[in-house]
């Protein structure tokens, strides 16, 4: 175990690498020149040259990834050219905004999908069955600004149970959460579905009806937990799923996270911003994976790690 | 100026002259009129050189400014609060530094410069300084600084610290925006190549008066003092806060930064110590980041919110102007901006003068303005109609196919060309750019429209053949002060017309550049008229050789909630977008 986590570790570092290589390579290919946006439409030809020898970017490409990569060791994410402050304060100041959201986002998905999937699966090949399912697909392939902008207009507009946008209470976060929720919950009640299905099919689920346990006792205490495994190992690899998400819903609901400061980044082709939010995005990816990884064995003994 | 270039399409301006524009806020502002001061409103007319307002005393007396009457408050009460909302963070309110249209104002309440302009109107008056003199020669300027104003700190602001900042916004290590604005000022070059530690041209005789020398006359020097990137800093805050005095202004403005949660809000607190009495009128402003301005409108509809920092989407305009409810909330106003398509006079066929005419007369103006909602008036040439200088006499190239057609034929190229026109990709340009490219479509002209993001167009735009034709829109200039010159050097003058420049048409004519510095010469405020008349007629010669073809000027938008007002104009201030913070009082606190 201890060797197969150091493993994954090495692995996660050169993931890792190679993610900042590629970003690296793919923003200084921009044709845009961030000398002379920090430098100002009035400046002279002498003083861009002056900012761009100040900001390192006259350095060969190599060089100036070598710099950052030593940065990024000392834990130095660069500096915003638009906001000029450190890119590491604006990703921590927005991060816990964003986890919450992701926590929010996580229980929604979980609380819809397994209620969802595990109707679907006892009221098999019936109206109830057919009618999640339907909505299953409707909610994994409608764009998610599209269920934003209409939980926003229906709950909070007309209705007016929660709050336009903004962040602070319990209230703020309900319509976020179930807009990123949604999405992963319409993939959840079709897996809940089939893996409840295929629990119901097993030989041990006929053998505790044979020894005339109880139906409540059967779906409680052997399927469920059972068609459940399957699901808990995903949810580690929502995160990478979420960080597309996050962007549309946190900027439709004025959520203040990593997701709206990625997407003026992206406006202002502020470099650093754009760097930094991939490359906590890809950490978060792979220790995700690697926690669902880490999290099946303990829930099904069937699973090894080596 | 990038993320300035980003507001034209969508929302407010930066500089939009005062009455100008139709004015639909008269019911809010009337309830105040009894005891509001009103405020003149602005000319119809442009708006004269600031020099102007100046007494002009006969040469060789010096000219001098005193500070004018106290701008009291009369009987407005102090108090409440208001909610300002934005999409996106404020980047930075360090006043070196930050350049776009959110915090530019922002900037203007924590900060103070020497001068500052009259609210509502584009009139410099004395702020920091009390009284100024320029040099018959215009190469020196002498400013005494009021007594006893304070910084947020509780420091006295005193000449050293004038020095100070303008030293810091132009020394390299700043790597201010604006540094370039000040190159006039004596001894600029070597302070900025590091070799001298202080800007010579600036000294100050005693605590309170300070000289700034120029190398060469610079009629803008004015507007320059009056220009965020001149604004006071206390050296000390400054040192304390490091890079990051951005995040931690401390000022003499009539407003201290309380609070700032970065992603999430900023409030503003009234400076109990403000030396202009009366002001600011609000206890508290709270500007609300990251809010959709599709859900900011409907938030203010619900009077959540006060002011919708980002204006109106451009698919709820018609609605909200003919709602009953909400269209008297909406100011609308001229502002200091024109946008046009640029031809590159380095690429064929536009090396030649006839094609560049024949693209102007293909162009359907007014067909245009009407695709956006008539936001914006037709344009003829570069300058805007607020500014000093435009010429209402001419009237360009009239829309007119045929004849564009028999201007072709002249040119050679009768039979049509194909050719590239560039266009930033945010709504509505890429609209406008197919009403251009069916215009053009009708002489012969095939363009294929290259829809691209805006720094990819702005980069294509700063290479010798990158770009033959661009639509400015959405990155299209607005003045950052105004004054005509501000239209033309880096824009048109030969100085654009380099790599990685903003002269997209890289037209350069020595003749219009020469006789261009000699208008920023004439310094004197007697000249004022003589000098916007001479920019006029640069402008009007520009359009003889025809590197652009204007399209229109946009004009600015701003919404706003009942419970906030203020003096006559405010809400369409020329300096201040969305408004003069300072200025605003709530009407629930009357």
């Amino acid at each position: 175990m201890p060797g197969y986590v150091l493993r994954r570790l090495v692995q996660m570092l050169l993931t890792l690498i190679g993610v900042s290589v590629i970003t690296f390579l793919i923003t200084h290919a921009l044709p845009a020149d961030p000398a002379r946006q920090i430098a100002g439409r009035t400046a002279s030809a002498a003083q861009v040259e002056q900012v761009r020898h100040q900001f390192g970017l006259d350095l060969p490409l190599p060089q100036q990834y070598l710099r950052y990569a030593t940065g990024l060791i000392e834990g130095d994410l660069g500096r915003s050219y638009v906001q000029r402050t450190d890119v590491s304060f604006l990703i921590a100041s927005r991060l816990p905004a964003t986890l919450l959201l992701m926590l929010g986002a996580i229980f929604c998905e979980l609380l819809i999908g397994l209620t969802a999937g595990s109707v679907a699966a006892f009221r098999r090949n019936t109206a109830a069955d057919q009618g999640v399912m339907i909505g299953a697909l409707f909610f994994v392939s409608t764009p998610q600004f599209l269920v934003a902008y209409t939980l926003l207009y229906v709950f909070s507009n007309w209705l007016g149970w929660f709050p336009l946008s903004g962040y602070g209470t319990f209230s703020h976060l309900v319509l976020p959460s179930v807009a990123l929720g949604l999405l992963g919950g319409g993939w959840y009640a079709r897996m809940m579905r089939s893996s409840t299905i295929e629990v119901l099919r097993q030989d041990f689920v006929r053998t505790a009806r044979a020894k005339g346990l109880s139906r409540t006792r059967i779906v409680l205490v052997h399927v469920l937990p059972n068609g459940l495994l399957p699901i808990i190992a995903m949810i580690g690899l929502d995160i990478g799923y979420f960080m597309s998400g996050i962007v549309v819903v946190e900027s439709v609901f004025g959520w203040p996270g990593i997701g709206q400061l990625t997407w003026q980044a992206i406006q202002t082709i502020d470099i650093p911003i754009i760097m930094g939010v991939t490359l906590v995005a890809a950490c978060a990816i792979v220790l995700g994976n690697l926690l669902a990884d880490l999290v099946a064995p303990l829930i099904d003994p069937r699973i090894k790690l080596k | 100026m990038m993320n300035r270039l980003m507001i034209s399409v969508s929302i407010a301006a930066l500089l939009a002259l005062g009455a100008c524009g139709e004015k639909k806020e008269e019911q809010a502002a009337s309830e105040q009129s009894q005891t509001a001061p009103a405020q003149p409103a602005a000319p119809a007319e442009p708006a004269p050189a600031p020099a102007a307002q100046a007494p002009a005393e006969p040469a060789p007396a010096a000219t001098t400014q005193e500070a004018a009457a106290q701008p009291t408050a009369g009987a407005i009460k102090q108090g409440g609060a208001m909610t300002v909302t934005f999409k996106d963070d404020i980047s930075t309110l360090d006043p070196a530094i930050g350049y776009d249209w959110k915090n530019w104002s922002m900037i203007k309440s924590v900060f103070d410069g020497l001068l500052d302009y009259k609210p509502g109107t584009t009139e410099i008056i004395p702020d920091l300084a009390e009284s100024y003199e320029v040099a018959p020669d215009g190469l020196a300027y002498t400013f005494k600084l009021r007594h006893g104003v304070k910084f947020h700190n509780g420091r006295e602001m005193k000449a050293a610290d004038v020095k100070y900042s303008l030293e810091r916004t132009c020394n390299p290590d700043t790597a201010s925006p604006g540094a370039g604005y000040y190159g006039a000022i004596k001894g600029f070059e070597d302070f900025q190549a590091k070799k001298a530690t202080e800007l010579s041209g600036i000294t100050t005789p005693d605590d309170y008066t300070v000289k700034i020398e120029l190398s060469h006359p610079d009629s803008t020097m004015l507007h320059l003092m009056a220009l965020n990137f001149s604004f006071v800093v206390p050296k000390e805050e400054v040192e304390k806060s490091g890079a990051d005095f951005g995040k931690h202004p401390v000022g003499t403005g009539a407003f201290k930064v309380a609070e700032w949660t970065s992603g999430q809000k900023i409030v503003f607190e009234r400076n109990k110590d403000y030396f202009r009495q009366g002001l600011p009128h609000l206890d508290k402003i709270t500007f609300e980041i990251g809010q959709e301005p599709v859900v900011a409108l409907l938030r203010l509809q619900k009077g959540e919110i006060d002011i919708a920092g980002d204006g109106i989407p451009p698919a709820k305009y018609a609605e909200v102007l003919q709602d009953p409810a909400t269209k008297d909330l909406v100011t609308i106003t001229d502002q200091l901006q024109t946008g046009y398509v640029s031809m590159n006079v380095n690429i064929a066929p536009f090396d030649k003068v006839e094609v560049r005419q024949a693209v102007n007369m293909a162009i359907d103006k007014d067909a245009i303005v009407k695709l956006i909602n008539n936001r914006a008036v037709p344009a003829n040439q570069p300058l805007p109609p607020a500014m000093p200088g435009y010429d209402k006499s001419y009237t360009g190239y009239a829309y007119n196919p045929d004849e564009a057609k028999k201007l072709l034929e002249k040119a050679g190229v009768g039979s049509g060309f194909e050719t590239d026109l560039y266009v930033m990709n945010v709504d509505p340009n890429p609209r406008i750019a197919q009403a251009i490219q069916q215009d053009l479509g009708k002489i012969g002209i095939k363009a294929n429209l290259k829809s691209l993001d805006q720094g990819t167009v702005i980069a294509a735009g700063g290479k010798k053949d990158g770009a033959p034709m661009i639509w400015s829109g959405g990155m299209a200039w607005i003045a950052d002060f105004p004054d005509p010159s501000n239209f033309y050097t880096a824009i048109l003058g030969c100085g654009g017309a380099v790599d990685g420049g903003w002269n997209w048409a890289w037209y350069c004519n020595k003749d219009l550049d020469a006789r261009a510095d000699k208008a920023n010469a004439m310094t004197d405020p007697a000249q004022a008229d003589a000098r916007a008349a001479e920019w006029g007629k640069i402008f009007i010669d520009v359009m003889k050789d025809a590197p652009w073809a204007p399209v229109f000027n946009e004009k600015a938008v701003v919404i706003h909630s009942k419970r906030v007002a203020g003096p006559d104009g405010i809400f369409a201030d020329p300096i201040h977008i969305p408004v003069n913070y300072d200025e605003v009082y709530a009407t629930d606190a009357q």
